[in-house]
């Protein structure tokens, strides 16, 4: 297979991979997505994790090699790198939309910081009503919350800000 | 008693090189150290929250500690490659083929779960100390610990703020509840005083926060927490607990026994 071996459309091969818990956000939208470029023959993939222990990214990472090798790149390497550190507000505008209408809360601003946080409301992505309760601040996957809307009285994942 | 007590689990040949070149720091012998410190910490920690799934009190706690456990995992992992680098050990020969005197975890992460309030008493106080290690440890002059700090602060944030919210509940709860968190807290406290007690290590290695460094800042956290929970600060006896040179309690052994059991009953197995 022939392919133009370049960084640039090994970044949109790359970019088109979705995270295997929110299939509706690819790994650029994330924000994991963090640099692709060439060392001779080799394409070096840098991701970063979104939380430490997040199993997702292996798969990421598989899928990523994955992609790549199908469009014809032999050799393809993944680095993780820790720094600088992910955070929500890396997740494109995009991104945050279509995790709205895929049902998710997308991240707010920044909570106040502290022993004991104080945070803004959440809009409920059903009804959009802002009468939200937070339930926990852990839910079906590490970067997201579990909130309830007083409302439209359906629970809803938030997407927490990070 | 027959074979089929043998479980058919696939064999591979343990592949060590594979891991060791997945990031370019290499630690120093003092980083290493460091590093097997506060990751076994985690580990110890993410291994007994494990337990809870399935049996916290309610189905929203089941997902909470596990959520905080894969964190507390992902810290340990990260700390123990990074360790790795410097003895030449994968992440995995460090977790699973150390004996006990091998483990650098001080005591209070070995605790016992107890009931929920002594879980959510040692979750206090491990994630009070590890935010304001790793809040320091970020503007570590080492680039490994650092960048790990860095990730590793804004989880915590979560896990504090977690044990914080239930102290609140619990001794603002029932006359049970509240008695039971503050049992919890006597029982627990003990522990703290070993997380800041500096040794040789912190005389070699100033790239890293002094253990001292941080008495103050977490114990003035804790008494704002117990202020708003209208608690007493326990007042007890220190432990002589020394886990950072490998004196462990008698709890250490049966956790290690489990958390190891499969890796060294089939070496390099994968499914």
């Amino acid at each position: 297979m022939t392919a133009v071996q370049s960084p640039a459309s090994a970044w949109k091969i790359a970019a088109e991979i979705v995270d295997p818990e929110i299939p509706v956000l690819t790994i650029e939208d994330l924000g994991v997505l963090r640099d692709v470029r060439m060392q001779g023959e080799t394409v070096v993939v840098t991701l970063t994790p979104t939380y430490s222990g997040c199993p997702a990214m292996d798969q990421m990472g598989d899928d990523v090699i994955l992609a790549l090798t199908a469009e014809g790149f032999a050799d393809v390497r993944i680095d993780f790198s820790l720094t600088p550190t992910w955070t929500t507000e890396w997740m494109s505008d995009a991104g945050r939309q279509k995790l709205e209408q895929y049902g998710i809360a997308p991240p707010g601003p920044k909570p106040t910081s502290g022993p004991i946080p104080v945070q803004l409301g959440v809009k409920c992505p059903r009804c959009g009503s802002l009468r939200t309760r937070s339930v926990s601040q852990f839910g079906s996957t590490s970067c997201k919350a579990h909130y309830e809307c007083l409302a439209c009285l359906e629970p809803f994942d938030h997407f927490k800000f990070h | 008693m027959s074979a089929e007590a043998e479980p058919s689990v696939t064999v591979t040949d343990v592949e060590l090189d594979a891991e060791l070149t997945s990031t370019g720091l290499v630690a120093s012998a003092d980083e290493a150290e460091y590093a097997l410190r506060i990751g076994d910490d985690s580990l110890i920690l993410a291994q007994q929250l494990g337990w809870w799934i399935s049996r916290a009190p309610e189905l929203e706690e089941d997902l909470a500690l596990g959520n905080i456990a894969l964190d507390l995992l992902g810290h340990a992992r990260n700390l123990l490659h990074f360790a790795g680098t410097a003895l030449g050990k994968t992440e995995d020969e460090l977790a699973y083929f150390r004996d006990e005197h091998e483990f650098r975890s001080a005591w209070l992460f070995e605790q016992p779960n107890g009931d929920f309030g002594h879980t959510i008493a040692r979750g206090l106080l491990t994630s009070a100390y590890q935010f304001e290690l790793y809040t320091q440890l970020a503007a570590s002059s080492s680039p490994g610990l650092a960048g790990i700090a860095a990730k590793s602060v804004k989880e915590v944030a979560y896990h504090r703020d977690h044990a914080v919210q239930w102290i609140l509940r619990l001794a603002g709860g029932t006359d049970e509840s509240r008695s039971r968190i503050e049992r919890a807290l006597i029982n627990t406290w003990p522990y703290l005083d070993e997380l800041f007690r500096d040794d040789e290590l912190h005389d070699r290695f100033e790239g890293a926060p002094r253990p001292s460094a941080l008495r103050e800042p977490v114990m003035s956290v804790l008494r704002q927490v117990l202020a708003e929970a209208e608690l007493d600060e326990p007042k007890t006896t220190e432990s002589s607990g020394d886990g950072r040179h490998g004196h462990h309690s008698t709890y250490l052994g049966p956790i290690l026994a489990e958390m190891q059991v499969l890796a060294r009953r089939h070496p390099g197995a994968s499914w």
